[in-house]
C-alpha cells in the first residue's frame, strides 16, 4: 500500500508544529523519520495513523482520501515507545485484541483468533510465552509482542514510534537487525520515527530528515550521508566539522589564508564549510592551499586520535580525526584539506 | 518529539485529549450530567439545606441559637478538646514519622499498620474500648473513682476518644512524605555539624512543614467533628460534656431544628474552610504535599 | 579486634546504622503513645471478650437482634458502595478527563463528606429525604420513602462513601497513558469497547480497593446513619447503633461481643482485599 502525504499542515494552538509537509512513500518501503526532538516527525507519523487531525492537507492510502477516515477505520499498526500494551491481558489476549474488537461480521471465530494471535507469536519469536502478562517480559520481549499486536490485524501500513527508544543499547542493536528480517518478510510498508541516525542509515531503505516542522531531505542513506543538502542535514547527520568562511572570485578564504578549495559557481561572500573530521588529508608542509591550525586538545578515540585545531590565531575551533600514532603535541602546527566539504553559504 | 500538544491544549482550557480517544461530545454531557446531578444531589443540596434550615426562622434566631449558654459552653468544649488532641496528634505523627521514614528497624511495616488501626474501627467501638477501661465496672476506672478522677462522662473521656480517633492524621500524612525526601538533606547537614535539634529545625521541618499543615487541618477538622467515639463516652451533660456535634443531636432530638441546624452550620462552615485551605494547600505545594 | 563482634551481630541488630539522631527518643515515644491511646484501651476490649467465655459470646451473637443489625450493617454498607463505585468512576474520569468552569470547585466538593462532621451530614440529609423535605416530599407522591427506611442508611453511606472511590481511583486515572488508549483504537476498538474492555479492566484494583474502604467506612459508620436510619429494632437498625443501645441499658458484655463480631468481620475483609491486592500485584504487576 503506497503512502501519499499531499500538502499537510499541524497546528497545536496556533503553533505549527509541521509546515506544508508532502511525503510519497512506496509500497513495501521501509521509510525512517529522523530528526531532534520537536522537528515533527511524530506529529507527522500520528497524522498518518489518524491520533491526529491535519490542520491543512491530505493523507492518502493508495487512492483513497485516509483524512476522511477515523483511526478505527485507517487499519494501521501502530507501535508505541513504551509498547502500550494493555497490562491486565496475557500476551496472548494482547495480540488479538485488534481481531477480537471487529464487528461481529468479519470477526474470525475465537479459536482461529487465537490461532493466528499463537501464530504471530511464533513469527515474533515468542512462543510459548502467550500465557505471560506484560510486566513479566523483558522491554525487548515487550516490543515484540507490541509488534506482533498491531501485525494481528493485517495493517495496510505499520508505523512505529521510536519503537526502540526506550531499550538498552544492546537489546537496541538486536531489534534493529531484527525488524529489518520482519519487514524483509512481510513486505509490509513501514515508517518508524527515531532520533539516532544510526539506527536510521542501517535499517531504512529512505530517510527522511526533519527540523522544525520542516522536511529538510529525502533519500536513501548514501544519498543523505554523503550528499547533505542543507547545513543542518550535515550536521544532524554523522560528525561533521564547520569553519566559517569567505569566497572571493572562486576562491575559498579563511581568516587571511586561500585554503585551496574551489567555489565553483558559488556568488562572493560568508559561507559556512562543512567536512567530515575523518574524511581530511594531512599536508607535510603548510605552504600553499590547505586549512592550517594550531593544536589546542587531543585524545585518542579507538583507534584514530582526534584533535581539536584552532584556526587563523582566532576564536575558530574545529575537530578533526588523525592517525592514533601522530604526535600531535600541544601548540604544534597541523596543515590539512577536507577530501569532500561542502559549501553553504550564510543567509541573509 | 512534537511539541507536548496535552501542555499546549491545557492552556486553552480545551479537552486535554485528542479526537480520537476521547468521547463523543453528547457522551461527554451525559456522563458530565450524570456526576453533577450525583454530587448537587448528595453532597451540594445537604450542605446549602444546612444553612436553609438554619436561617428557617429568620437571623434573629439563628444568633439567639448560638449565643445561648449551653451552645456556648458546647462551642467551648470543642475548641478545649481539639486545643489538646490536635498538639498531642501532631507531636505523635512527627516523631513516628521521624522514626519510620529515617531508620530501618525490624517491625516497622508493623508499626504502620498498627497507627492506621483506628482507621478501621467504628466510632461507637473507639468510645467503648474507653467505656470498659474507665467505665464503673472496671476495676481502673473503679479505682481512678476512688480517687476523685472522672475520666468517663468528663471532658478527659471526650479528649481521650476525640484522640482515639484522630490518631493516625499526622503521621499518615508525613511517613509517605518524609520517606519520599530520604535522609540526604539531614545527612548533610550532620556532616556539616549541626546537631539533631538543629537538623530538624533548619533541615527537616521546612521540608515537610505543607504536608504538616495538611495533616493538621484533616486531623483538626475531624477533632472538631467527631460525634460516635465522643457520643459513647461523654454521657450528653448539657453545658458540661457536650461538645457541637452533640448538642447539635440533643436539639434535634428535641424538634429544636432551627437551633441544631443554626450549631451544624457552623461545623458546616468549618467544614467549607477545612475545604478551601485544603484546595489552597494542593494547589500551590501539590509537590510537596505527600502523593497519597 | 572489637569490631569482629559488632559486624557478626550485624544480623541481629533491630535496627541498620545510622549516623541520624533521634532514633531511641521518637521511637520511644511513639511507642508508649501508641500504647497508652491505642493498644491499652483496644486490649480492654479484648480482655472483656475473652471474659465473657464463649457461651456468653455464642449467645450475643446469635441473638436475632444482633444478627439482624449485623444483616443491616453489613447489608445496607454494601449497596451503598456498590453505588459509590458506579458513580464514584463516573465523577473521577469527569474529573480527570473533561475540563470544564468550576472543575476545582467540583474536585474540591468531592471531599465534603471528610471534612463535614457526621452529625451534621446526618440532620442534614434527614432534612432533605424525610416526606417532607426537598427531595422526599417529590417522592412521597410516587409512594417511595427514604428517610427512617433502609433506603436511608444507603443515603447516609452512600454520602460518607463517595470520596473513598473518586480518591482512590482518580490518581490511577490520571496515570493511564494516552498510548494505551490510542493502542486500542489503532487496533479498530471502538470508544467503548476500549473503556470498557481496555481501561476499566485496568482500573479494577483501584476500584476495588476504593470499594472496599467505602465499605469498612460504611460499615463503622454511626453519626450520618442514626438520624435518617428510623432506628426499629429488626430493621433498621444498625449494629453500631445496637452497641450504644446495649451500653445506654449497661449490658458491657452484649455491646462487646457485637463490636468484637464487627471488629473480627471488618479484619477478615481488610485480609481479603489485602489478599486479592496482593495476587493482582503478583499477576499483573499492579496493584493500587
Amino acid at each position: 500500500m503506497d503512502v501519499r502525504v499531499v500538502d499537510v499542515r499541524k497546528e497545536f494552538d496556533r503553533f505549527p508544529a509541521l509546515h506544508n509537509v508532502s511525503l510519497d512513500i512506496n509500497s513495501g518501503e521501509l521509510i525512517a523519520l529522523l530528526g531532534p526532538s520537536g522537528s515533527g516527525k511524530t506529529t507527522l507519523l500520528r497524522l498518518i495513523a489518524g491520533l491526529e487531525t491535519p490542520t491543512q492537507g491530505a493523507v492518502f492510502f493508495g487512492e483513497e482520501d485516509a483524512s476522511q477516515k477515523t483511526v478505527q477505520e485507517r487499519n494501521v499498526g501502530f507501535v508505541f515507545q513504551h509498547y502500550a500494551l494493555f497490562r491486565h491481558m496475557t500476551v496472548l489476549d494482547n495480540v488479538g485484541f485488534g481481531l477480537k474488537v471487529r464487528p461481529s461480521s468479519n470477526r474470525p471465530e475465537k479459536g482461529e483468533i487465537r490461532r493466528r494471535a499463537l501464530e504471530l507469536l511464533d513469527f515474533v519469536q515468542l512462543g510459548g510465552l502467550e500465557k505471560r502478562y506484560p510486566t513479566q517480559l523483558s522491554g525487548g520481549q515487550r516490543q515484540r509482542v507490541a509488534l506482533a499486536r498491531a501485525m494481528a490485524i493485517e495493517p495496510r501500513v505499520l508505523l512505529l514510534d521510536e519503537p526502540f527508544g526506550a531499550l538498552d543499547a544492546q537489546v537496541r542493536k538486536e531489534l534493529r537487525r531484527w525488524l529489518r528480517e520482519i519487514h524483509d518478510k512481510t513486505g509490509y510498508t513501514t515508517v518508524f520515527v527515531t532520533h539516532d541516525q544510526d539506527e536510521a542509515l542501517e535499517l531504512a531503505d529512505r530517510v527522511v530528515v526533519m527540523s522544525q516542522g520542516r522536511i529538510e531531505q529525502i533519500g536513501t542513506p548514501d544519498e543523505v550521508y554523503d550528499r547533505p543538502n542543507s547545513p543542518f542535514v550535515y550536521g544532524f547527520i554523522g560528525e561533521s566539522s564547520s569553519l566559517p568562511v569567505r569566497m572571493e572570485n572562486g576562491a575559498v578564504w579563511s581568516a587571511d589564508r586561500n585554503i585551496g578549495l574551489s567555489a565553483g559557481d558559488m556568488p562572493d561572500g560568508e559561507a559556512t564549510l562543512f567536512f567530515r573530521p575523518h574524511d581530511v588529508e594531512l599536508l607535510e608542509s603548510s605552504a600553499g592551499g590547505c586549512i592550517v591550525g594550531t593544536v589546542v586538545a587531543s585524545r585518542r578515540a579507538g583507534g584514530t586520535r582526534r584533535v581539536e585545531l584552532e584556526i587563523g590565531g582566532g576564536s575558530d575551533r574545529i575537530e578533526i580525526e588523525v592517525p592514533a600514532e601522530h604526535p600531535a603535541a600541544d601548540k604544534s602546527s597541523i596543515a590539512f584539506k577536507p577530501r569532500h566539504w561542502k559549501l553553504f553559504p550564510v543567509q541573509g | 518529539m512534537a511539541p507536548n500538544p496535552v501542555k499546549v491544549r491545557r492552556r486553552a482550557g480545551q479537552p486535554p485529549r485528542h479526537s480520537a480517544v476521547t468521547e463523543s461530545p453528547g457522551a461527554r454531557l451525559g456522563l458530565m450530567a450524570i456526576a453533577f446531578a450525583f454530587l448537587a444531589l448528595f453532597l451540594l443540596l445537604p450542605l446549602v439545606s444546612v444553612f436553609v434550615e438554619a436561617f428557617r426562622k429568620g437571623a434573629g434566631e439563628y444568633i439567639a441559637s448560638l449565643v445561648e449558654p449551653d451552645a456556648l459552653a458546647a462551642i467551648r468544649l470543642t475548641l478545649t478538646v481539639a486545643a489538646i488532641a490536635v498538639p498531642l496528634n501532631l507531636v505523635f505523627g512527627v516523631a513516628a514519622a521521624w522514626a519510620i521514614a529515617k531508620f530501618e528497624f525490624k517491625g516497622k511495616a508493623f508499626l504502620t499498620t498498627l497507627i492506621d488501626l483506628p482507621f478501621s474501627i467504628s466510632p461507637v467501638i473507639s468510645g467503648l474500648v474507653f467505656v470498659l477501661l474507665f467505665g464503673a465496672q472496671s476495676v481502673l476506672g473503679s479505682w481512678l473513682r476512688s480517687h476523685g478522677v472522672e475520666i468517663l462522662f468528663a471532658v478527659p473521656g471526650i479528649v481521650l476518644a476525640t484522640i482515639f480517633v484522630t490518631f493516625p492524621f499526622v503521621a499518615r500524612e508525613l511517613i509517605p512524605l518524609m520517606q519520599e525526601q530520604g535522609t540526604g538533606d539531614e545527612e548533610a547537614a550532620l556532616s556539616l555539624g549541626a546537631n539533631g535539634w538543629q537538623t530538624f529545625w533548619y533541615v527537616t521541618l521546612p521540608n515537610i512543614k505543607w504536608g504538616l499543615l495538611y495533616g493538621t487541618l484533616l486531623c483538626n477538622a475531624r477533632a472538631m467533628g467527631e460525634f460516635g467515639a465522643v457520643s459513647v463516652v461523654s454521657g450528653h451533660i448539657r453545658g458540661l460534656t457536650n461538645t457541637m456535634p452533640l448538642h447539635v443531636e440533643i436539639l434535634y432530638n428535641e424538634y429544636n431544628f432551627v437551633a441544631a441546624f443554626a450549631v451544624a452550620s457552623l461545623l458546616a462552615l468549618l467544614a467549607l474552610v477545612t475545604l478551601v485551605l485544603k484546595s489552597l494547600l494542593e494547589m500551590r505545594y501539590s509537590a510537596e504535599l505527600a502523593a497519597s | 579486634m572489637t569490631s569482629i563482634p559488632v559486624s557478626s551481630r550485624a544480623g541481629w541488630q533491630m535496627k541498620k546504622p545510622s549516623i541520624i539522631p533521634g532514633f531511641g527518643l521518637t521511637l520511644g515515644f511513639s511507642l508508649a503513645y501508641l500504647a497508652l491511646i491505642i493498644l491499652i484501651p483496644l486490649s480492654a476490649l479484648i480482655l472483656r471478650t475473652t471474659s465473657l467465655g464463649w457461651s456468653g459470646f455464642w449467645a450475643v451473637a446469635t441473638d436475632l437482634r444482633t444478627i439482624r443489625a449485623l444483616e443491616t450493617s453489613f447489608g445496607t454498607s454494601f449497596v451503598a458502595a456498590l453505588i459509590n463505585v458506579v458513580f464514584g468512576v463516573i465523577v473521577a474520569w469527569v474529573l480527570v478527563r473533561y475540563r470544564f468552569p468550576g472543575r476545582r470547585f467540583v474536585d474540591a466538593i468531592v471531599d465534603l463528606p471528610f471534612a463535614l462532621p457526621t452529625a451534621v451530614a446526618g440532620i442534614a440529609l434527614t432534612a432533605l429525604y424525610a416526606p417532607n423535605g426537598w427531595i422526599g416530599s417529590l417522592l412521597a407522591p410516587l409512594g417511595v420513602r427514604i428517610a427512617f427506611t433502609k433506603l436511608g442508611i444507603i443515603v447516609a453511606l452512600v454520602f460518607i462513601g463517595l470520596p473513598f472511590v473518586v480518591r482512590t481511583v482518580q490518581p490511577i486515572m490520571e496515570e493511564i497513558s494516552r498510548e494505551i488508549e490510542e493502542a486500542a483504537a489503532t487496533l479498530g476498538a471502538s470508544r467503548f469497547q476500549t473503556i470498557w474492555r481496555v481501561l476499566l479492566p485496568g482500573l479494577q484494583p483501584a476500584i476495588l480497593t476504593g470499594f472496599a474502604l467505602a465499605f469498612a467506612r460504611a460499615v463503622g459508620e454511626y453519626g450520618s446513619v442514626i438520624f435518617i436510619a428510623g432506628n426499629t429494632p429488626y430493621q433498621t437498625e444498625i449494629a453500631p447503633l445496637l452497641i450504644v443501645i446495649r451500653l445506654e441499658e449497661y449490658d458491657y458484655a452484649g455491646a462487646t461481643a457485637v463490636a468484637t463480631i464487627m471488629l473480627i468481620i471488618a479484619f477478615m475483609m481488610l485480609f481479603i482485599i489485602n489478599l486479592i491486592q496482593a495476587w493482582s500485584r503478583r499477576r499483573y504487576g499492579y496493584g493500587a
